[in-house]
Parts: C-alpha cells; structure tokens; sequence
C-alpha cells in the first residue's frame, strides 16, 4: 500500500486495470526482446542440457590402468575391487562401487583402457553442489555478519575511546575498500601467513571457504554495526532512563529493553544488507571457491551453451533472495509491535 | 530519607546553563513534597539528579545516607529503592504489561517468575487495570498506561516515589484516575516527590509545597499558607497566572 494514499483524487478502476495491462505488456516485450536477440545471433537454445547439471545420472566405466591379467575379483566391504597384475608382476587395484557391475572374470587379459566394470553414477551436479557451497558461506557470513555487527554497534556507540574509535576505523576501512580486493587481501596475504604459522606448529592449513566466510562476514559486519547503531539511537532515550531508573544495569537495560525494540525496526535494512551479501558471495570464485558462480563459469566453458546457464544462475540467486526475503517479512509480520 | 545539599547542575549544550542554582532538600519518610514553578524553572531537573538521571556537578545528594553521587556509589541499588514515574510513561512497548512489571523484579529484584507475576497482578488491581495485564501497552489511553507506570515503579518496592509531571501528558479526563493512584499511595504512608502543575493534588495530598524558579527554591510551605498567604512577590505571579 502506498504510504500517501487519500491525499489526493481516488482513482478510477480504469487507472489500474490500464496500468496493470501496461505491466503485462512491459514484460511481455522483454521476453520477445530475448527471444529476437537470441535469434538474431542464431543461437540455439537447448534446454534439455541444462537438467544434467543438477543431477548427474549416468553410466561410468572404471577402465584398466595396465595391461596384464585378471588375478583377484572380490568385495571389500560396500566396494569391489578388481585386480590387475602386469607382466612385471605389480598389482594394479581398480575399486567400483557395490551396486557396479564387474564385467571381467578371473582369468581374462585386460589391456590398458579396457573396461573392467560399470556403474550409474548418481549424484548432484556440479550447479547444485555450486548453489550448495553459496548457500552455505552465506548462511555462516550472516551469522557471523549479525554477530560481529552489533558488537561493533555498541563499540560505535560506546563512550570509551577505545571501543569507539576501533569500531569507527573498523568501519570505514571495511566500507572503503571493494570487497574483491578484501577477499584476495584475505586469502592470499592473511591465508598464507595463517596457513604457514599453521604448518609450522604441525597442523593443516585452513581451506580457502574459511577465509572467503571471513571476508565476507567482516565486510557484511561493518554495514550491520551501522544499521544497528542507527536503530538502537532510534529507540526513545526514555526507553533506556525508565530501564535504569528501575535499577537495571546498563547491559540488562541494552539487552531486554532497547535492543529487542532495535531488532525489529532494522530487520528491514539488514535484509537487504544479507540479500547484498548473497550476491556479494559470487566473488568467492576468485579465490577457487566454487560456489554457484564460479560452478556456472566452468559448465559454460564446457557445455556451450551459455544464455541458458547464466539464466539459471540468476534464477538460483533469485531463489536464495526471495526465499530469505519472505523469510524476514514473515518475521516482521510475527513481530509486528 | 531524600538529603540534597548546595546541588548544581550545568548544562552545557547548545549553550551553557545554569541549571541548578544551589538547591537544598530534604524529605523525611512518609513525606509528600510537590514541586512546582514555571517552565525551564529546574525542578524536573531537580528531580531527575535525586536518582542520577542526571548528573549533579556540585552539592550532595543523599539517599537514605548513601551518597549518589560517590563515584563508588552502587547506583543501581539506589535506584531499585526509589522509583520514578515519568511525563511520558515510557512502558516498554515490545513487552505486555504484566511483563512490563515482572522485568525488573526478576532482573534486578532476582524474583522468580511465578512470584514476580503475583506481585505484578497485585499492583494492577491497586491501580485498577488488572484485566488488561495480556495486552500491549499502545491499546492503553494515557491514564492506563501512566497508572501501569506507577505500578512498574511500584513493583520494585520503593522507599520513595519520584513523579516528573506524571498528569502532563493525559488528556484532561484521565488526570483524575492518574492523582487518584497518586493519593491512595500518599495515604498508605509512601515518601514521594511530586513535580506537578496540579494545584488541587497539591493542596489536598502535599504537606510541603516547594516552588522553584530560575534553578533555585524561592519558597517552601504548607498547602495552606502557600496557596493563601505566599511570601514571594514571584510566587504571588505565578499562582495568579495559573489560577
């Protein structure tokens, strides 16, 4: 509803039913617009690719990978192994899985390449598993985002000069460089020098999805801690003299009182802050982090058939934003005081 | 129980202002002193430093003998002790208003639940609006939600009770049922400190008048003397003006 609404002439049924033809018809051209386009440029579009790259469900061959005979054909638990000896009497081992078919016996002599067993490969595609990965670095950053914005929200508005001087430099460094060039600061400057000092005590080093959730949840941290600090200003001082004058203290008085009433008045700026950060993951390929984008990228260099694919692609993000954008109007609506 | 010395208060934007001109107070138990004065006079000042809303810059401030402005003072503690109700009520808009009541008793009073809710339930009946303690407070009128107020404050089990213009904000009908609550509770024995444009509560229930103008006390006395015979050419003006 507009927000205005009574303030001038009503309108007639006739202004919307004419608007509401408009709008079909806007959208109508946009779909012809594709459609002339694409065949302006004689592109060919062949949907029936696309379902392959959600699902994989094909036959897979495990071929020899010497030339010798056929000694052992047995299970090892869920698996079966096929095993070929060469004629310097080295064992090759071939594993398939349970369900597979071995297509050798005991005996035969297989040359290289030749195929020993056969299976249906049957598991998400590369798309999925890329929209996966997406949707679980933004679920982290987010949490992480709401955690690390409203502890720089209180520092902002912290009286100690510390706290509020550490959260303001936070803030605008964060805000004033792209994220593109924090992700690779991370990755490649904070990563390594992590990695190292981890590899020098003896442990492993940390996966590059770590540092990209990192990037992204301090970068989403510091629009938060200014969308927090604006709503706990935008709660009534009152609010927070009636708390203490009660002889709460001033944390009982934040937590119970002033944030809960702050939560509700900024769920709307820190959806948008998150759907910014759904899409802002897509940046993640950089740093070899196959999330949906980067997933998209690699299909269309080997399927070809890019105007589909990137449509998809939008269509996924589309899905993740929308359905976190119902999400929080759900909220708003539960907590509509 | 209320001891305030010499109190100064300074305001310091947008320009400097003295506030406070060297004002002392004292409330003995079971005392109700009503303040009043014109606007910009200071006595809401005057009232919010006997809590530490604000802050005094000089002078002494005691609360049954603690020192509130001690910097080691537990303030918390004193304010647990003495309540405050307020021109704009200021309940808690996100909670119910038995919530409203029960918060600080569990936070600061370390009630249980069940307790805490007995005892909100017994205020609302004293101020009379025990069926409304499952809605929220904006399906209030003014007159329910200040008498709600009083009844927060109320739940703490004050020594004192600080009211800062608590009729201001009502629309003229529901003042009544406000000053209603406020004179059982003078009655039953409570100290309270009073800052009121109300001349009739303050007549019937005060036994000090103190009025203030320009941040210092020009004039204290019974109802009696103080509405009939003031001494102050200033006070004279004043009551002409307004009544």
């Amino acid at each position: 509803m507009t927000q205005y609404r009574g303030l001038d002439k009503p309108k007639g049924r006739s202004f919307f039913l004419f608007w509401k033809a408009m709008f079909v018809a806007a959208m109508l051209a946009l779909v012809a617009f594709f459609w002339v386009a694409s065949s302006s440029v004689e592109y060919i579009w062949r949907w029936n690719r696309v379902p392959q790259y959600f699902w994989v469900n094909e036959a897979a061959d495990v071929r020899a990978e010497a030339e010798g005979d056929v000694t052992i054909i047995d299970r090892q638990g869920n698996e079966q192994r096929v095993v070929v000896r060469d004629a310097s009497g080295e064992e090759h081992t071939h594993m398939l899985p349970g369900e597979g078919k071995v297509l050798v016996s005991s005996g035969d002599f297989a040359y290289r390449g030749d195929v020993l067993g056969r299976y249906q490969l049957n598991k998400p595609g590369i798309l999925l598993e890329g929209l996966w990965v997406t949707l679980e670095v933004s679920v982290l950053a987010i949490i992480g985002g709401i955690v690390i914005g409203v502890v720089t929200g209180l520092c902002r508005i912290s009286i100690n000069p510390m706290l509020r001087w550490g959260a303001i430099a936070y803030i605008e460094i964060i805000r004033g460089s792209p994220l593109l060039v924090q992700i690779f600061l991370w990755y490649f400057v904070v990563g390594t020098l992590i990695n190292a000092l981890l590899e020098h005590v003896g442990l492993g080093g940390i996966s590059p999805l770590w540092y990209g959730v990192m990037a992204l949840a301090l970068f989403t941290g510091a629009y938060v801690a200014e969308i927090v600090r604006a709503g706990i200003q935008s709660v009534h001082r009152g609010q927070m003299e009636a708390a203490r004058s009660l002889g709460m203290s001033y944390a009982q008085a934040m937590r119970k009182v002033i944030l809960p009433q702050a939560f509700r008045r900024i769920m709307p700026p820190l959806a948008g802050q998150f759907i910014s950060l759904i899409k802002d993951s897509s940046l993640l390929g950089v740093i070899a982090i196959r999330e949906l984008t980067k997933a998209t990228r690699e299909v269309v260099t080997t399927s070809l058939q890019p105007f589909e694919l990137w449509i998809v692609c939008a269509v996924l993000y589309l899905v993740l934003t929308f359905t976190l954008s119902l999400f929080v109007q759900y909220l708003e609506r539960r907590a509509i005081r | 129980m209320i001891n305030a010395t010499n109190v100064h208060k300074f305001f310091y934007t947008p320009d400097k202002l003295h506030a406070l001109r060297g004002v002392s107070l004292s409330v003995a138990p079971a005392e109700v002193v009503v303040i009043i004065g014109p606007s910009g006079s200071g006595k809401s000042t005057f009232l919010r430093c006997l809590n530490r809303l604000e802050y005094a810059d000089e002078g002494s401030i005691l609360i049954e003998g603690r020192d509130i402005l001690d910097p080691d003072c537990e303030i918390n503690e004193v304010r647990a002790e003495v309540g405050m109700v307020f021109q704009s009520f200021n309940l808690f808009p996100h909670l119910t208003v038995l919530e409203n009541l029960t918060l600080a008793q569990q936070t600061v009073r370390k009630r249980g639940k069940a307790e805490a809710e007995k005892k909100g339930m017994e205020l609302l009946r004293k101020v009379g609006i025990a069926e409304k303690h499952g809605v929220y407070p904006d399906q209030l009128s003014g007159g329910q939600q200040q008498r709600v107020a009083i009844a927060r404050a109320l739940a703490m089990d004050p020594k004192a009770m600080l009211f800062d213009e608590p009729t201001s904000a009502l629309d003229p009908e529901m003042v009544g049922e406000v000053l209603d609550v406020m004179k059982n509770l003078a009655r039953e024995g409570m100290t309270m400190v009073v800052v009121t444009h109300e001349m009739g509560f303050a007549r019937e229930v005060a036994d000090r008048v103190v009025f203030m103008d320009q941040g210092s006390i020009l004039e204290v006395g019974s109802p009696d003397k103080f509405f009939t015979a003031p001494e102050h050419e200033r006070t004279k003006l004043f009551l002409s003006q307004i009544l």
